[in-house]
């Protein structure tokens, strides 16, 4: 899409440069304009390309008489969007329910073991929900923008409609701020352990063991598959906070050029995060025994531990002394 | 039906702004609100043409295809319209829109928009013809009276033509065969796909 705005500036460049060149003398004195109208005109009446002047209102912006750039971002709109955003959403709910049917829920191999150990703070999980809650509601309130007109709008009427995505409209504007604190915190708590190393192509290389039963790659504290949803959360909200508030902000920093594209990135990187979480959604639910523990309580059980995230259980371990802050289960009483 | 049509012959706009000022006044459009504005190419310069620009009540028109509340509507005479109780102030429109049309009050916090406000072809909007409360939200409904819009009709070198199509291209087509040149309708090859002599 950019490249073709580029090339079609410079086809328009040349051919601007070009036509009078090439037009013979005879034909533009025929139009019994100056000759150097000809090019005017034909800029004039041309369908493409910016035409701007001089406005005696302030407003700068009203100064473009002519903005034919709106149809490839109606095009954008209309269709690749919904196609692209679609498709992707589909194939994911499509993927995980078949992944779901064939593997079905990962259970703990060795059974829940009634012990379990602190995987993340209060701190960790303020800052995982905050994103996570203002994420939905902007992820919901996105996809109503693509494809509300199109699902909902029928089925509730065009008033109740209205309301709603004007709430919406409210929500995704004010909600972003929450949204960019929290992954400003996750950033900052979690990023020394989300450096990929040797072991996460060790864990890639076995898919995680998350097709066969009972392999279990060793991981710390955070294994590939996470690493990978933190980058695409820390780099994606990066992104998405940049286009976002440029469109929050119409006219302080870009022109309408610099908005439709800012809304095409936007909405590009929003469905595949949107698809990225979907999948982090399942597998921290109904997809893994004992996943949600850590976000719900913190507490993790024990065997959960050791199967998911053998080398950081060790560290824990090692560093607490062991069994110290394992809490439950038949820990002896000091004597 | 006849279907409504504006036309700029910029080889008669002086840039008076007279169609600026009576629409402002007409509708009693806000500060800051330009439903008609006059854009001058080619400043100073040898070819300098002014064109009054407005919405075009588009053929397929954009504002109401990308629209993600479906707000916009055309009339029987080819006018689109918008319901302002519907719309959610997005922006939506302005991005497609290929004439800068639509226009939004900063209502609030950040730049956030309140109900976009358009050129109504003088045609007001949803609600029941010359009522207040259609007058208060949509301006005046001059159609509805059996009068065209007031830009054009006041314009004093009657560069800007507004009615039935057919019958602006013909005046158009005439001017251009008359002096023997023309730019060209305004707009018209984006708004309607088709062009009126030159």
């Amino acid at each position: 899409m950019i490249v073709m705005k580029i090339l079609r500036a410079v086809a328009l460049v040349t051919l601007m440069t070009a036509v009078p060149l090439v037009v013979p003398p005879k034909a533009m004195a025929q139009q019994a304009v100056p000759a150097n109208d000809a090019a005017l005109l034909r800029a004039l009446q041309a369908p493409a390309g910016d035409i701007s002047g001089r406005i005696s209102i302030p407003d700068r912006k009203a100064a473009v008489l002519q903005h034919p750039e709106g149809r490839e971002w109606r095009e954008f709109r209309e269709g690749t969007l919904k196609a692209a955003a679609g498709g992707l959403l589909l194939a994911v709910v499509a993927g995980l329910a078949l992944f779901y049917a064939v593997r079905g829920r990962i259970r703990i191999d060795a059974g829940p073991s009634g012990r379990t150990i602190t995987r993340f703070g209060g701190l960790d999980r303020y800052a995982h929900w905050l994103t996570a809650s203002s994420f939905i509601v902007l992820g919901l309130s996105g996809l109503n923008l693509i494809f509300g007109r199109t699902l909902v709008l029928p089925l509730v009427g065009p008033e109740a409609f209205a309301t709603l995505t004007e709430i919406g409209k409210f929500a995704h504007n004010f909600l972003s701020f929450p949204f960019v604190l929290g992954i400003v915190l996750m950033f900052v708590l979690w990023v020394k352990d989300n450096i990929p190393n040797a072991l996460d192509v060790a864990w890639i290389s076995q898919a995680g063991g998350l097709f066969s039963k009972g392999k279990h790659p060793p991981a710390k504290r955070f294994n590939a598959g996470q690493k990978v949803i933190f980058w695409l959360v820390v780099l994606g909200g990066a992104a998405m906070s940049v286009t976002g508030y440029m469109l929050m902000f119409p006219f302080y920093a870009t022109g309408v050029d610099g908005m439709q594209l800012m809304h095409m990135l936007h909405a590009l990187i929003a469905a595949v995060m949107v698809a990225g979480i979907i999948g982090h959604i399942y597998i921290g639910s109904v997809g893994m025994e004992g996943a949600f523990d850590a976000m719900g309580s913190g507490e993790v059980d024990v065997n959960w531990a050791r199967e998911h995230h053998s080398l950081w259980l060790q560290e824990e371990m090692a560093r607490q002394g062991k069994g110290a802050k394992v809490q439950g289960g038949h820990v002896a009483p000091a004597e | 039906m006849a279907r409504m049509k504006f036309l700029c012959d910029a080889d008669r706009c002086i840039e008076c702004n007279a169609c600026v000022t009576a629409c402002k006044n007409e509708h009693e459009v806000p500060w800051g609100i330009n439903r008609r504005r006059v854009v001058t190419i080619n400043d100073g310069q040898p070819g300098e043409r002014s064109i009054s620009m407005a919405c075009m009540h588009c053929t397929d028109a954009p504002c109401m295809a990308v629209c993600p509340v479906d707000c916009f509507y055309k009339t029987a005479e080819g006018v689109v319209l918008h319901d302002k109780d519907l719309c959610i102030g997005c922006g939506y429109c302005f991005y497609a829109c290929p004439f800068g049309a639509p226009q939004y009050p900063q209502v609030g916090n950040f730049g956030s928009r309140g109900k976009m406000d358009k050129c109504t072809f003088c045609a007001g909007g949803p609600e029941d013809d010359i009522t207040p409360v259609e007058y208060q939200k949509y301006g005046s409904n001059r159609l509805a009276e059996g009068k065209l819009p007031l830009c054009a009709e006041m314009c004093s070198t009657k560069a800007l033509l507004a009615g039935e199509g057919d019958m602006v291209a013909a005046i158009y087509k005439e001017r251009v065969v008359k002096r023997g040149y023309g730019s060209g309708a305004w707009g018209w090859s984006v708004a309607y796909r088709e062009s009126a002599g030159a």
